[in-house]
């Protein structure tokens, strides 16, 4: 199993916006490889024919009526934001594009 | 200390709905206990004193006329700060949600308002129930009533500290790979986890939605069955909830306190044992399986062989979830926003990621960067993949256990608490606590933990784990109560009254 | 500022290049409620009130998904003749942004409810284009972002944003075709003639509102062209913000000629992500991005899978209604009208108008009068598509009614419908409040005639004296006085009767 490197490290926390320390990726660098090698044993199965296991209990079907149910008030839909404006949560500008 | 405390939550309701103590002093009782011994414990984050005496008075009014709401109506509860309370902030041990009142309450929270029962406050946890000792949490480490030195066990550590310290009589856990059964076998406590999907997840901030079950903690087997009765059950708002009547784990309780086992047959399984399994702990294992011969149970061994892997499929499953379910942590609508003073000049990425980055603590950190790992683009299939195959084989190895015996027994952790800082700087070390508790989460069965005893070499307790089958707790609960009268004959006592005396140790 | 890019002449684009077109559609439903909660699903409204802990993506709220949706998903895979999958899952889209409260979309991935289906498009001259479907899946639409500061609303150089979540978890069906080759120089009329036809299909389903203006139907143009000995498919841009059948043929029209006049320039065609601009019918460039985004998808696990039975699947199959292009031919017969006539109609987008205006008791003509010409200028004057017009095909057909039962005028009846229009109310009351009905009491005329005609003596000698052409200016007077409700003709032989 590939071990992770510590640029590796650098870009899985771009991509979870984790804006970490160079001190931290040497630590998790080294961490994540030692947990990695551990857990890498689940290989061992993956040649095998069996289906994947997403959820624990198997149902299928499960569908809400489409009724109306009450909505939270805008100031209990606000009441946590670090800044509102007009009714809307207030964010920094936004650089990237809508997907 | 007040006699009210030492009651158990059973006994408690007794008195209460009887009239001879009022809900209001049998709160108050705790929230004196609490107050005199918290600041050596740390069980709680929040203590919402007002709301309790509030919600107990208003048990008295009801029993005042003839009605009571539940048979646990006006005993106290201490919650996880893991369920959503719109009374109480809901931190989940993080700072990235310090003092967030949340606008609604979990399904298990209104279930336990419903029955009348009257929540405390809000207890410590590891942050985001990452963790095996509470260390993790934002809020500093609860301490083991036990030894205050030492781990209560996590992600519920508050949890089981607080019954320990006899602050609460029951107690909510979360199950996510142990936290609830881990740190009841190190308090001495009893912890369950139901089946998956029995609890309602509405209102329990996520760690690994597949994983994660709500279950009751308390100091006896019939409290948690009686705690286990107002939880479960169907709701829509839980689009996993198993839509089936509550399974009758209070009469099981009742039939296995008359200390019959006979026609019931315990599995024992052969892997748990061997290396990294403390010996006093495997002595307490053993004799718990003998006297579960004593009381008539046919005991027999099984072997379980792709429980080897259940470690490593957890902890690639269980961080992939995490990895997704934290992502809505950005300093957008709720929660800490760090922008470092520069108001106007960054952007809403870089916000995010310096809110995350100064929010999440490292054992979080080090989870969602190892979710991101095995969910992404050429690695899943490896990682992730792989992880959720060995979740069918370590369902098949349960189902064919299941076809030769009732219920399956282990020890519910390989050792006794460890001491606070011994085991925080080493993930792997640390993870090693779940190895024996994780498979019936990827299996999604039931399972609890039951005190079995102190280990010779320290003194300190250990636990028993009882594994049912899927939809059949009731199973594991007439073992487990069964095993404890017998148990408590045998030791002189309930095990629990031998945790030392708080103030004789406080610090 | 973009610079203008160079554009080649679309004949010549076409002797070299050969286009191939990817449309993906992106449909709101009009179920009640959003797709994971039971929040109200409607249009607008106050900011953030129509929002819970489950579409805010608060810690701990959970989605359940809502079982219309599901059927309306199903309903538009049969119409468009797609397989049903016996067993699917949403899955979780990753990526962090602003709009979207979880920071993952619940969507579909490797598992979507409907795949491998056609639409077969009727283009301008009669032929037939089928169009390739290659699936169609759940997902949720995003809340909405008003940037402030800066350049107008834009997003770029805004100082800050500001969110509104009351659209997060609206369903969205995604209806993506596969690659559309061989449409040669048809390429941007095989586009719009798609989306027209899919928007009349969706419509005919009764699924959802089908709006472009307002966002309810969103369709993203993928565009490459292939050298005309080239065997691998060109590289591809994807035009979005498309909110017009109009826009869509422009849009395509413009990437085309764009991507050629790159390659024969002997550059190279960046593959993103565009957006079209209706003002000057050109694309800009959005921001590339410096790697391929990686949405690490894996199965939702706070949903369960679905797996619709046969018969479902069999019934609601039955229960479809009949396509739009084979109602076309039904009612081409039913109202007698030629090719010409057919055509005009669906041009002018009033099919289902006059369909609802004669169900609701208006003859054709009638229906079809009103809605191709009165209200199809109306429409234009507000610059709005017809079937927005505040006026519903029930009240045409009230207007037809009374017009023709002789209550009304075509005037008086041209100004029920603008009161109506101005929201006034129903036909009836705008009778009512402004006076409109045809005055047909003889005696109430006769007295408006005695009055103008004494009031112009003048005029009423040269009548009485036999000079009848001089009844127009009384019949103008009666006119006025009576604020045109009268019938004209009886006012004229009125007055003969009173001059004589
Ligand atoms: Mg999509
Ligand atoms: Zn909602």
């Amino acid at each position: 199993m590939p071990s992770i490197s510590r640029d590796e490290v650098a870009h899985l926390a771009r991509l979870a916006r984790l804006a970490a320390t160079d001190d931290e990726l040497d630590l998790f660098a080294g961490q994540l490889d030692t947990i990695l090698n551990a857990v890498a044993q689940v290989g061992e199965v993956s040649q095998q024919d069996v289906p994947p296991t997403s959820h624990a209990v198997p149902l299928t079907n499960v569908f809400r009526e489409d009724v109306v149910r009450p909505c939270l008030t805008q100031q209990q839909a606000l009441s946590g934001a670090p800044s509102a404006e007009e009714g809307r949560f207030r964010v920094p500008r936004i650089l990237g594009e809508e997907q | 200390m007040s006699e009210l405390i030492r009651l158990s939550a059973a006994d408690l309701a007794d008195k209460i709905h009887k009239r001879e103590v009022s809900a209001v002093e049998a709160t108050q009782a705790h929230l004196d206990r609490i107050a005199e011994v918290d600041g050596a414990v740390h069980a709680f984050l929040h203590v919402n004193t007002e709301g309790a005496l509030a919600a107990a008075a208003k048990v008295d009014e009801q029993i005042a006329v003839g009605e009571v709401a539940s048979p646990l109506a006006g005993v106290p509860l201490a919650l996880k700060d893991v369920m959503t309370t719109i009374d109480a902030p809901t931190t989940v041990g993080s700072k990235i949600l310090e003092n967030w009142l949340p606008p609604y309450d979990a399904t298990v929270t209104e279930r336990l308002r419903a029955a009348g029962i009257v929540i405390l406050g809000k207890t410590n946890m590891d942050e985001f129930a990452m963790g095996s000792s509470t260390e993790n949490s934002a809020y500093g480490p609860t301490h083991n009533p036990w030894d205050l030195e030492r781990i209560p066990g996590g992600s519920g550590g508050g949890s089981s500290a607080s019954l320990a310290a006899f602050e609460a009589p029951l107690a909510i856990g979360t199950d996510t790979g142990g936290s609830i059964r881990q740190p009841g076998a190190v308090t001495g406590t009893v912890g369950v986890k139901p089946t998956y999907g029995t609890v309602s997840r509405y209102g329990l901030v996520a760690f690994s939605s597949s994983l994660d079950q709500a279950g009751p903690c308390a100091r006896t087997v019939l409290d948690a069955a009686l705690l286990h009765e107002v939880i479960a059950g169907y709701d829509p708002m839980d689009s996993t909830s198993i839509n089936q009547p509550v399974r009758p784990v209070v009469e099981a309780a009742r039939q296995g306190a008359t200390g019959d086992l006979k026609g019931v047959k315990v599995g024992v399984v052969r892997e748990f044992r061997g290396e990294g399994y403390q010996q006093g702990v495997i002595d307490c294992f053993d004799a718990a399986v003998q006297q579960l011969r004593d009381l008539g149970a046919e005991v027999v061994e099984v072997s379980c062989p792709h429980f080897k892997y259940a470690l490593g499929a957890y902890y690639l499953i269980a961080p992939s979830e995490a990895s997704s379910n934290l992502a809505r942590f950005d300093a957008m609508r709720y929660g800490l926003r760090v922008d470092n003073g520069a108001l106007g000049e960054l952007s809403a990425e870089q916000v995010m990621s310096l809110t995350r980055e100064a929010g999440f603590g490292p054992e979080v950190k080090r989870r969602i960067i190892l979710g991101t790992y095995a969910l992404s683009a050429g690695y899943y299939d490896a990682y992730y993949g792989s992880a959720q195959k060995v979740r069918t084989l370590i369902s098949r190895d349960f189902t064919s256990a299941f076809e030769q015996v009732d219920v399956l027994v282990a020890p519910t952790t390989p050792t006794t608490a460890f001491k606070i800082g011994e085991r925080i700087d080493d993930p792997l070390a640390m993870y090693l606590n779940d190895l024996c508790t994780i498979p019936s989460n990827l299996a999604g069965n039931a399972a609890l933990s039951v005190p079995s005893g102190l280990a010779a070499e320290d003194g300190l307790p250990a636990g028993l784990q009882v594994m049912a089958p899927a939809l059949a707790d009731e199973r594991m609960y007439r073992v487990a109560a069964a095993y404890e009268v017998a148990r408590d004959a045998a030791q002189g006592g309930p095990l629990i009254n031998r945790v030392p005396e708080l103030e004789a140790i406080s610090r | 500022m973009t610079a203008v890019a160079e554009v080649m002449d679309y004949d010549e684009v076409l002797e070299r290049f050969d286009p191939v077109l990817g449309l993906e559609v992106h449909v709101e439903l009009n179920t009640n409620t959003k797709m994971f909660c039971g929040c109200a699903n409607v249009f607008g409204g106050e900011p953030n009130t129509h929002v819970c802990p489950v579409c805010l993506g608060m810690p701990g709220a959970l989605p359940a998904v809502n079982g219309k949706a599901v059927e309306s998903a199903m309903r538009i895979g049969l119409a468009l003749n797609c397989e049903i999958a016996e067993w699917c899952r949403f899955a979780r889209k990753n990526y962090f942004y602003p709009d979207m409260p979880k920071n993952f979309q619940t969507s579909q991935y490797d598992e979507p409810i409907a795949f491998n289906g056609y639409l077969d498009v009727e283009l301008d001259d009669g032929s037939i284009f089928r169009v390739d479907i290659e699936r169609a899946h759940m997902e949720e639409d995003t809340g909405k972002s008003l940037h402030v500061g800066g350049a107008t609303g834009r997003i770029h150089g805004a100082d800050y944003s500001l969110l509104d979540y009351n659209r997060a978890g609206v369903p969205l069906i995604e209806i993506v075709t596969k690659p559309l080759v061989g449409t040669g120089a048809r390429a941007p009329e095989v586009a719009r003639a798609y989306v027209a036809a899919l928007r009349d299909l969706l419509r005919g389903l009764d699924v959802s509102d089908v709006r472009m203006d307002q966002g309810s139907l969103r369709c993203d143009a993928n565009v490459s062209l292939m050298a005309k000995d080239a065997t691998e498919f060109g590289t591809r841009t994807e035009t979005k913000n498309v909110n017009s059948l109009r826009s869509v043929e422009r849009a395509v029209r413009y990437e085309m000629t764009r991507h050629a006049a790159v390659l024969v320039g002997g550059g190279k065609i960046k593959q993103e992500t565009r957006h079209f601009d209706e003002s000057t019918a050109t694309t800009r460039a959005g921001r590339t991005k410096e790697t391929a985004e990686d949405y690490r998808y894996f199965p939702e696990p706070d949903l369960v899978p679905i797996a619709p039975s046969r018969e479902w699947v069999a019934e609601l199959k039955a229960g479809l209604p009949q396509p739009p292009w084979v109602r076309r031919k039904r009612l081409q017969e039913e109202w007698g009208l030629s090719d010409a006539e057919l055509r005009d109609l669906v041009n002018a987008d009033a099919l289902d108008l006059v369909a609802a205006t004669v169900d609701a008791g208006a003859k054709s003509d009638d229906a079809r009068s009103w809605w191709v010409s009165y209200l199809s200028q109306q429409a234009k004057t507000l610059n709005k598509e017809l079937a927005e017009l505040p006026i519903t095909p029930a009240q045409v057909a009230r207007v037809s009614a009374l017009v023709a039962d002789g209550s009304l005028t075509n005037k008086l009846a041209r100004a029920v419908v603008d009161g109506v229009l101005a929201g006034e109310g129903e036909p009836d009351a705008v009778v009512e409040a402004r006076g409109l009905k045809v005055v047909s009491d003889d005696s109430a005329l006769t007295a408006a005639v005695d009055e103008a005609l004494a009031a112009q003596p003048d005029v009423a000698e040269k009548i009485r004296s036999g000079k009848v052409a001089a009844a127009g200016a009384i019949v103008g007077a009666v006119m006025k006085a009576t604020k045109g409700s009268a019938d004209a003709k009886r006012v004229r032989e009125l007055i003969i009767e009173r001059c004589s």
